[in-house]
């Protein structure tokens, strides 16, 4: 370990407070409550200025006081920064006054909101001299980890439910990495890891890294921030798996607000989920603070996570801040991922169609008013679910190369010449 | 008869750092009472005061989370293999 802890002081348990020194560890041993990293917050304070910024490469590494390495980041240098997409056209179809899409769908290199933790984990990995990382996946986080591990020089092997889409398992294979097929679902897939995580000396990105993996979530609130001039949104929706993503964005928002770099304005964070799989709307709409594990079976593979490690968390945030969670079926998932293509361009996998789905939802109950504005965190890419859209999206129309074939195709579309 | 249980890394201090436990209970709770007359002190861990199993604490017999079965009162048999797991991992 440097000796330096760069702007960290230690990892702190968020049920008793109980402090731990900045290694491999991820939760209390008394409470067995999350660890998470605490930092020295005057410090940043001083680092941290908009004029500093303003100088700074964009990357999410521009926040690098509020992200949890202790020297300068090695691993994914070039991640974040994904464009904030005003969606005029997507406000319409919401019912909106105003929307807004962080694109991470287009995250570098990977094509994900996992390519932020994964840079932070493995950075922090490489700090702490491990050589092999892993994970646990649903599979965006495989991809990333395979990728950023290789460009790296780490080793990696990733673990994931054996069937998820062709796409996400090739995505990670390509790498090189050493993929693990779990015949079950990810809750078992976790359960595995945990266990091989106290056996093998590696770093898993989320399981003992996880109190830094899980903080790489936050760039995606700073980055929202200043692309909407140190504004916070008035709604952010998010689509939730583990419920990490959501409780990251909001810490992210407190600090900005903490450091003085945004006023408090109230933002309220909202969770998506897939009908399939559930725990944390429903329990959210049962007005419980504790949810209920399920079984999944949704389309939207990347958010079945049926015991999720953060929905406590992230139902005391959405309470907090006036939040609300709904969920919407694999129907209501395809019509919301071809809205957001047909309407913003953008192909998102089916956890964006989660998000977008769940966004008009709660335009249409009122928890969203209509003349609200609304950013919506689009996490993941279409390419690589194509199977989900698969046989839903119409076919190309057939024709031999013949002007007459194709008048024929146009009279049947109702499609006039001009001339 | 006899049971095995896993022990997390974080127990381990209680168990002089043995990572399986051989019990004889019928139930997932007398396991757990059990444990604690081995190693006083690990019960408070695993079980609130509201007697329930902890929140950040997840249970399998045989792999599958006994909030599934019949939590506490899950019935064990010879040979079963009881996981006590951080909820906290994943995602």
């Amino acid at each position: 370990m440097s000796k330096s802890a760069g702007f960290m002081r230690a990892l702190k348990c968020r049920e008793c407070g109980r402090e731990y020194p900045l290694e491999a560890t991820h939760v209390c041993e008394f409470d067995f409550g999350p660890l998470e990293v605490a930092y020295d917050y005057d410090k940043i304070r001083k680092s941290m200025t908009k004029a500093a910024l303003a100088k700074r490469p964009e990357t999410m590494w521009r926040f690098r006081e509020l992200l949890p390495v202790a020297d300068e980041p090695t691993v994914g240098t070039r991640v974040g920064y994904t464009p904030l997409v005003k969606a005029d056209r997507l406000a319409k179809w919401l019912g909106v006054r105003e929307a807004w899409v962080k694109n991470d769908a287009v995250n570098y290199p990977t094509l994900s909101f996992k390519d932020r933790v994964v840079s932070v984990a493995l950075s922090r990995s490489r700090e702490l001299g491990f050589e092999t990382v892993a994970c646990a996946s649903t599979g965006n986080l495989a991809n990333s980890v395979a990728a950023n591990a290789a460009s790296a020089g780490l080793d990696a092997v990733v673990f994931i439910p054996a069937d998820l889409e062709e796409g996400k398992i090739l995505n990670s294979l390509i790498y090189g990495a050493r993929v693990v097929g779990i015949r079950g679902h990810y809750d078992e897939v976790n359960r595995l890891c945990a266990e091989i995580a106290g056996k093998y000396g590696w770093a898993f990105v989320n399981v003992n890294m996880r109190p830094y993996y899980a903080e790489g979530s936050k760039s995606m609130a700073y980055e929202i921030a200043e692309q909407l001039n140190w504004k916070l949104p008035q709604h952010t929706v998010v689509p939730m798996a583990s419920g990490s993503l959501l409780t990251k964005i909001h810490k992210g928002y407190q600090e900005l607000i903490q450091l003085g770099l945004t006023r408090d304005s109230k933002p309220t964070v909202h969770g998506a989920q897939a009908t399939g799989c559930s725990p944390i709307s429903a329990a959210y709409k049962q007005g419980m603070d504790f949810f209920k594990p399920v079984k999944p079976d949704t389309i939207a593979k990347s958010l079945a996570i049926g015991t999720p490690a953060d929905g406590f968390y992230a139902l005391k945030v959405m309470k907090e801040t006036g939040g609300a969670s709904d969920d919407v079926s694999d129907d209501e998932i395809r019509e919301a991922m071809s809205a957001l293509a047909e309407c913003e361009g953008i192909f998102t996998e089916t956890a964006g169609g989660v998000t977008v789905g769940t966004a008009k939802k709660l335009v249409a109950s009122g928890k969203i008013p209509a003349e609200d504005s609304v950013v919506l965190c689009v996490t993941g890419n279409g390419l690589k679910t194509l199977d989900a859209v698969q046989g839903h999206v119409g076919k190309p129309a057939g024709i031999k190369p013949s002007l007459r074939e194709f008048e024929q195709l146009m009279e049947k579309d109702g499609r006039v010449k001009s001339k | 008869m006899a049971v095995t249980i896993r022990i997390p890394t974080p127990l381990r201090k209680l168990t002089n750092e043995q990572d399986t436990i051989e019990v004889e209970s019928a139930t997932v709770g007398a396991a757990v009472d059990e444990l604690e007359g081995k190693f006083p002190g690990i019960k408070e861990r695993l079980v609130g005061e509201d007697g329930e199993i902890r929140r950040f604490v997840n249970v399998y017999v045989n792999e599958e989370d006994i909030r599934f079965l019949d939590n506490q009162a899950t019935p064990l048999k010879d040979g079963d293999d009881i996981s006590i797991i951080p909820a906290i991992a994943g995602g």
